[in-house]
């Protein structure tokens, strides 16, 4: 998450210094970038050093994947240092082979396929039951704030510290739920262990630690439309539903939009809560593109790092064309971000 | 009072060692004084909260004999270590000097460049009196990479007091092991065989009963997609699905050991490691009530796999020589006593078994002959690795995601990945 942030705030910041300088360029002669830097001198300066740390911290990674995604380094063939030995690398350049490979092979649109599932409804639920909590607490409830404060605690929580609680709770044998429904009488359910059962049990747990922020986020939102607007509605006999329909929703618009964006990203790249649960298992069924990544990068021998890196750069890639295609859409309906 | 002498005789013998040390190290002409000195980092991947204190223990007493020499012992979970080494290894910064690698890693570690050749270092005294099958997985290239520390295999721990009250004997074969396993839920109500599902090496005692093998090495060929591998996918699926036996995907050992220790399974597959573990637990606090008998026979015979742990040294360790030394004196006949006493874990060489505190060790003289049949590994760098992809594939398999046929292709296509050249 805090990734996400300050990309973005980078993002926010070097625009308008890249901006104007793109303009200058673009009007012509070659003397005008030197007259550009003189006048802006100042921003450029302010802007430097966000510009290389995040030229180190990202784009060198980046670059560096994108370069291994086309070569078919692994484990054995990389550059070492051990001790006094030094082995120089000696893979070699493959052009776009990977990406061949994953894009006519099963893994990766199996995967794929799984990953859209996952993320859909994980969205999808988190911003229901968050949009229906966030609507509850608006009202004027008794002890509400200590509602909130309950709602927010799993956000509190550290998620690896929630994912492994969760994984006691899921414990086929000895785990609460399954002690809860034998009290009811109801067979154990194997959460972890089926493969479908498991598909619901990490989407029940991303759900659970997506909603708080859902919740706190359109709370917000909804705290910022004017009260006047319901009296208004009211007077005119608009029911419930319609002052949801009509008020509510549209003066949400602009924050869900945010978070409905910003949680699609997160949950398609949710490594923590699939690998420390399931690992992906059992077997592939709940393997996600980011952790069969890390797995081709970590978990196989020899390492695929040629691999995993083609991996990555796809996922990259979905990602970027889901924001343009959502950002084109919202364009259509009137909204700007 | 009998630890008392014990101490003494250990104490004693390591300064017998540590003279002859000296000299060694006198004639190499390494430093004026011929001490060792600095820091020894070994990692242990050994069971935490029975093995690891021993170990742990053991390894502290290297600084009786070399006083200069601090031993820095951690323990990495043996899940993790294979990973974290290769990490550390890599990268050239925070590898340790001295790992417990596991028999296949071995050879691997040893084709990445990461371990020190043994030959002619002070950490190989007496090379021959290893057992011969515990010190293959240790040789690569024709150069030694590492020093056999412990060697194991698998048999059936069962719970003899469940088997009383069912009124039935351990089985020996599969077929003996389903009627078993129901008259154990018929007459208790418990399960019969805990089978872990998220690990393959609980699938190789099946895989060689039916005669199959996960590869060929000598004639390069790939064989576990061949009748005998997909009949034994065949025979574990059948084992769940008749209810003979439960598993997990997910967290199978901690599952295993807890439903066995608290008597909710009457058996389980398990190796010498889990013993000390085992002990631990209520239904065996009395140890006269943990029997262990032959892993069951499958149609082609009984075969258990060869495990073990090795000790390597880090290429790349600021240490060597004392690392060697610390080889040396872990893996010594008097710290392979002390193990195979303390935790019934079996000792790699051969001159140990002689000695009355081992032999009328009951876990050690049950094992032995379990190790003496058992199937050895094929030793190839890949050994290590052929393991993720079928776990896959056992996995889904077990919980119905494919079936034994196409689990055991898969596996086979995954398999002629990794080696190229292979049939």
């Amino acid at each position: 998450m805090a990734v996400h942030t300050s990309g973005q705030s980078v993002a926010k910041a070097a625009e308008p210094g890249r901006a104007r300088g793109r303009r200058r360029d673009t009007a012509g002669a070659p003397g005008k970038l030197r007259r550009a830097l003189s006048t802006h001198w100042y921003a450029w300066t302010m802007v430097a050093p966000v510009v290389i740390v995040i030229g180190v911290i990202i784009g060198y990674p980046l670059v560096r994947g994108v370069y291994l995604s086309l070569t078919n380094a692994d484990e054995r063939n990389v550059e070492r240092s051990i001790g006094v030995n030094h082995l120089p690398a000696t893979y070699e350049f493959v052009g776009l082979d990977n990406y061949a490979d994953a894009l006519t092979g099963s893994q990766f649109l199996d995967t794929l396929g799984w990953t859209l599932v996952w993320t859909v409804s994980c969205v999808a639920v988190t911003f229901g039951l968050g949009l229906t909590l966030a609507n509850i607490l608006n009202r004027r409830i008794a002890g509400r704030s200590f509602y909130r404060m309950m709602l927010i605690l799993p956000w509190a929580v550290p998620g690896f510290v929630s994912v492994f609680a969760w994984r006691f709770l899921y414990n086929e044998d000895n785990g609460l739920l399954n002690k809860l429904l034998a009290g009811g009488g109801i067979d154990a359910v194997p959460w972890l262990n089926d493969p479908t059962w498991a598909k619901f049990s990490v989407i029940a747990v991303n759900v659970w630690l997506g909603v708080p922020f859902m919740m706190v986020a359109l709370l917000g939102g909804l705290q910022s439309i004017p009260g006047e607007l319901y009296e208004a509605a009211e007077m005119d006999g608009a029911n419930a539903w319609q002052r949801f329909r009509n008020i509510t929703m549209p003066g949400l618009r602009s924050v869900s939009t945010t978070v409905v964006l910003l949680s699609t990203i997160w949950t398609f790249n949710m490594f923590p809560v699939i690998f420390l649960l399931t690992r992906g298992g059992p077997g592939e069924a709940t393997q996600i593109l980011v952790t069969q990544a890390y797995k081709f990068s970590f978990e196989i021998s020899p390492r695929d790092f040629a691999q995993s890196s083609t991996w990555g750069v796809l996922i990259l890639v979905l990602l970027m064309v889901f924001a343009a295609v959502y950002q084109r859409v919202l364009r259509k309906q009137g909204e700007t971000w | 009072m009998r630890r008392g002498i014990a101490a003494t005789a250990l104490v004693a013998s390591l300064a017998l060692t540590a003279t002859a040390c000296g000299g060694d190290d006198a004639e190499s002409g390494k430093s004026a004084s011929g001490k060792l000195s600095g820091t020894v980092t070994w990692w242990d991947t050994s069971t935490v909260g029975s093995e690891d204190k021993v170990f742990k223990k053991l390894a502290e007493g290297f600084t009786k004999l070399h006083p200069d020499v601090k031993i820095n012992y951690v323990n990495v979970p043996f899940g993790e270590a294979q990973n974290k080494f290769k990490n550390a290894a890599q990268s050239g910064s925070g590898a340790p000097d001295v790992i417990r690698s596991e028999v296949a890693w071995t050879p691997e570690f040893a084709d990445l460049g990461y371990l020190a050749p043994l030959d002619d270092t002070s950490a190989l005294k007496e090379d021959k009196d290893f057992l011969p099958q515990a010190a293959a997985s240790t040789k690569y290239n024709d150069k030694t990479y590492a020093v056999p520390q412990v060697i194991d295999s698998m048999g059936i721990f069962y719970n003899k007091k469940i088997f009383q009250e069912a009124g039935v004997q351990p089985p020996s074969s599969i077929a003996e092991l389903k009627t078993v396993s129901k008259k154990i839920k018929d007459k208790t109500g418990k399960t019969g065989l805990y089978l872990r599902g998220d690990d393959a090496y609980w699938f190789l005692s099946f895989l060689y009963g039916e005669g199959g093998n996960l590869v060929d090495a000598e004639k390069k060929q790939i064989t576990v997609d061949n009748p005998a591998g997909v009949k034994a996918m065949k025979v574990v699926k059948d084992l769940v699905d008749s209810g003979a036996a439960k598993t997990d995907a997910t967290d199978g050992w901690n599952n295993m050991q807890t439903a066995f220790k608290e008597g909710k399974v009457a058996m389980m597959i398990n190796g010498p490691w889990a013993v000390t573990d085992t002990y631990g637990g209520k239904e065996f606090k009395d140890k006269a009530n943990l029997g262990i008998v032959p892993v069951p026979a499958g149609s082609d015979g009984q075969g258990a796999p060869q495990g073990g742990h090795n000790l390597a040294v880090y290429a790349g360790s600021k240490n060597l020589e004392a690392s060697y030394a610390f080889v040396e004196y872990m893996t010594s006949v008097e710290s392979q006593t002390t193990v195979a006493k303390e935790l019934s874990l079996l000792p790699t060489r051969t001159s140990v078994y002689d000695k009355p505190t081992v032999s009328g060790n009951e876990m050690v003289a049950f094992f032995k002959p379990v190790v003496d049949k058992a199937v050895e590994r094929p030793w190839i760098p890949e050994g290590g690795s052929l393991f993720a992809p079928l776990v896959t594939e056992y996995t889904k398999v077990l919980t119905g995601q494919t079936t034994p046929e196409k689990g055991a292709e898969a596996t086979g296509d995954a398999y002629r990945k990794l080696l190229k050249d292979w049939k």
